[in-house]
């Protein structure tokens, strides 16, 4: 994308749409990859080709993900965060959605997607520093193709269209994921940017991590009926996979990104997970659910169930697993020290970056504040 | 020069900018070959076709999020919301991402993302079709908002928001669609600045700031005041953020009085605003307490008399401004 726009055709008529059928997932061969319970059939399985060496991978940057989220958890009770959000529990629907994606698609997370920022390359302490309020922004989002993350609830999804279309608009073969909780299909934000992707037939492809809490409130509560559905009422298919599942998610997150590429438009996954830990830091789940409700989920664990995947093919073994551990601990070692390490930003820098070209005001408070605080410096 | 009607000049800015640089490119309501609500954008389908004019569902907090993924993408958006009013449900896209996001992606995605929106009443479209909303926006930081009164501004800051890496809410006024003004003719490129005001008429005697619509009412007050003897200087502002409030205190500096003058409302507004900036900075210049023209303190009615009895006059700022300049000498003798 950011190549010029090519008005060559560009009174070509829009694809017809809403059609009888459009809003029919029947046909929908993502559909047809998943069994009853939204995991990958044998079938779909062999047809995807997903290699023992690619499913290492994901298993191992599971295990390096899950290590991250306890040590940020770590930081936050040692008092060296203000914040931390874990994502445990995530793992299968963020590394398999985005190493789904080609490194030349772009992602617009949600606050919780820290994993999917390890996938694509970014160095965790970097964005560690964000969490510890050390910068604004860690990484250049056009060197990762990723979004920085985002709090109002929902907004990333327009955004996310809007890059979608930009894409197209350039001849672009650039595929977008958009991350959001199952809370976010509440907003109208959402709502809306469903609808526009499927007018103009963007690429784009929606996943919600549902978790099935929205800080405390429960899913049935929050939506009547299944997410994923609710993509036949704009015109466009969607499916639901068990998102605890890294193999399903990465196998249909992946082709719908491909069918989004030919030009065949948006497509919603719901990945049904669960969120095992606090909302946040600061959130206290005992008020409102029990352990009891907790424990039938922890027998899905991600990481787990990629372990057996990798047993039942032959391709998991002692060796690979502590070797995975030990890059785990290392690389928490790594993201711990990079952190703790990191320069405190002058004060007088929250004045920068406010515009790209500021105003003679916004230097002028500058220079007074600096000014005012060079006495103390002195001292 | 030409004399074109202010939405004339705002088409030739978006063709010419459209035709200087592919990335530009439009997205609204009705926009295509409606030509938009208010003409602005008539011709532009027929000549850049589907892709580039886009007519959008009718979502404005997505129009508002679109054009800022678009422009992370590298593109150069241009999205028309139908009224100011309507901006209102894509105010948290304005406000938390657009306003936001140079400063939270570290300075590392630039936001060259044009606003339009008309603000302003006078044409009895009622109490949620008349709002002068400026203040709520002026009041982000980074944000840039500007209204220009004029053909010649309108198509000159056009241009150069659309050049501008930053985000700029272009506020436009229902009423000034169709006044016309000089423009340079076509071909003869010209930009106006985004953060300069402008003195449109000398005076010794008080200092008249304003912006959008309020600038032809000042002026016309201005010419009444003159025949009384008291010369008010003028000043449009053109851009509320930034503002500039060197050229308004080099102005009080020589008149030692002020009236500041808007069509939106009194409490916590743009005028409010400027007018604590000139006591904080100009107070021992000011030879009288600072005049404050303004709408009145209710929503915009719909009957014709009890909208115009709302909205600030000519005459509004003529008192305003008698009741801070001493009578000249010898008036009012014989009157
Ligand atoms: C617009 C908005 N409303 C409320 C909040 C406060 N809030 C933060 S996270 C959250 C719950 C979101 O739940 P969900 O979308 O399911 O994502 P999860 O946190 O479960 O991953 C709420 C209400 C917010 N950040 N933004
Ligand atoms: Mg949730």
């Amino acid at each position: 994308m950011a190549k010029a726009l090519d008005t060559k055709d560009a009174r070509e008529a829009k694809p017809p749409r809403g059609s009888a059928d459009s809003s029919n997932n029947s046909g929908d061969s993502i559909a047809a990859m998943l069994d009853a319970n939204g995991v990958l059939t044998a079938e779909a399985e062999r047809a995807a080709n997903i290699s023992d060496e690619e499913l290492r991978t994901l298993y191992r940057l599971m295990v390096v993900s899950r290590r991250l989220d306890q040590e940020g958890l770590n930081l936050q009770r040692q008092g060296e965060l203000g914040l931390w959000g874990p994502y445990a529990g995530h793992e299968a629907a963020q590394v398999g959605a985005a190493m789904a994606m080609a490194p030349t698609d772009w992602i617009f997370p949600y606050y919780r997607d820290f994993a999917m920022a390890v996938c694509r390359g970014i160095d965790p302490g970097a964005i560690m520093t964000i969490f510890r309020g050390l910068t604004h922004g860690a990484w250049n989002p056009n060197e990762y193709r990723f979004a920085p993350f985002i709090i109002p609830v929902g907004t990333q999804v327009p955004h996310a269209v809007g890059f979608a279309l930009g894409c197209k608009l350039d001849h672009d073969d650039t595929a977008v994921l958009v991350g959001f909780g199952e809370g976010a299909t509440s907003t109208g934000d959402w709502h809306e940017a469903m609808n526009f992707a499927a007018v103009f037939n963007v690429p784009l492809v929606f996943l919600c991590e549902n978790n099935q809490w929205a800080i405390s409130v429960p899913m049935r509560q929050q939506v009547s009926g299944r997410i994923a559905d609710r993509a036949a009422g704009y015109g466009f298919p969607g499916v639901r996979v068990d998102g605890t599942d890294v193999l399903t998610v990465y196998a249909v997150v992946r082709a719908a990104a491909d069918r989004a590429r030919r030009g065949e438009g948006p497509y919603l996954v719901e990945a049904l997970t669960y969120r095992t830990q606090a909302h946040t830091t600061s959130d206290d789940p005992t008020r409102y659910r029990t352990e009891a409700d907790v424990e039938p989920w922890k027998s899905k664990d991600p990481i787990r169930r990629c372990a057996e995947r990798l047993q039942a093919r032959n391709a998991f073994d002692d060796a690979f697993a502590q070797a995975v551990s030990e890059e785990a601990e290392q690389r928490a070692l790594a993201m711990r020290q990079h952190l703790l390490s990191a320069q405190t930003p002058h004060p007088a820098s929250a004045f920068d970056l406010v515009f790209a070209n500021p105003p003679e005001s916004l230097l002028r408070e500058k220079a007074e504040f600096i000014e005012a605080l060079e006495p103390e410096r002195g001292e | 020069m030409r004399t074109i009607a202010y939405r004339d000049a705002l088409r030739e800015a978006i063709r010419e900018e459209m035709r200087r640089d592919e990335r530009v490119y439009i997205l609204g309501e009705d926009i295509a070959g409606y030509g938009g609500t208010y003409s602005v954008t008539k011709g532009l389908f027929e000549e850049f076709g589907a892709k580039r004019v886009k007519d959008t569902p009718l979502a404005e907090e997505v129009i508002a999020g679109a054009a800022i993924g678009s422009a992370i993408g590298g593109l150069r958006p241009i999205a028309e919301l139908m009224t100011a009013n309507f901006s209102l449900l894509a105010s948290d896209q304005i406000i938390n991402s657009l306003a936001k996001f140079h400063y939270m992606f570290g300075g590392q995605s630039k936001l060259p993302v044009v606003i339009r929106m008309p603000g302003g009443g006078g044409a009895q479209r009622g109490a949620q079709h008349s709002q002068m909303l400026e203040t709520m926006y002026a009041h982000i930081p980074g944000l840039k908002v500007v209204m220009p009164a004029t053909p010649y501004d309108a198509k000159g800051m056009l241009k150069s928001a659309i050049r501008d890496d930053d985000p700029v809410l272009f506020i436009e006024h229902e009423l000034l669609y169709s006044v016309k003004g000089e423009v340079p003719d076509e071909g003869e490129e010209y930009t106006v600045p985004l953060n300069r005001g402008i003195v449109r008429r000398e005076g010794t005697d008080v200092t008249i700031v304003t912006f959008s619509r309020m600038v032809h009412l000042s002026l016309q007050a201005a010419e009444e005041l003159a025949k009384e003897g008291i010369q008010a200087e003028v000043i449009d502002l053109r851009s509320v953020r930034p503002i500039d409030l060197d050229l308004v205190l080099d102005s009080l500096r020589k008149t030692n009085r002020v009236v500041v003058a808007e069509e939106g409302w009194k409490y916590y507004g743009t005028g409010q605003g400027l007018a604590a900036l000139i006591y904080e900075y100009g107070f021992d210049y000011l030879d009288a307490p600072i005049g404050h023209v303004a709408g009145k303190d209710v929503p915009m009615p719909y009957s014709k008399p009890l909208e115009q009895a709302a909205l600030p006059t000519r005459d509004d700022i003529i008192a305003a401004v008698k009741a801070i300049v001493p009578a000249p000498a010898g008036a009012g003798a014989g009157a």
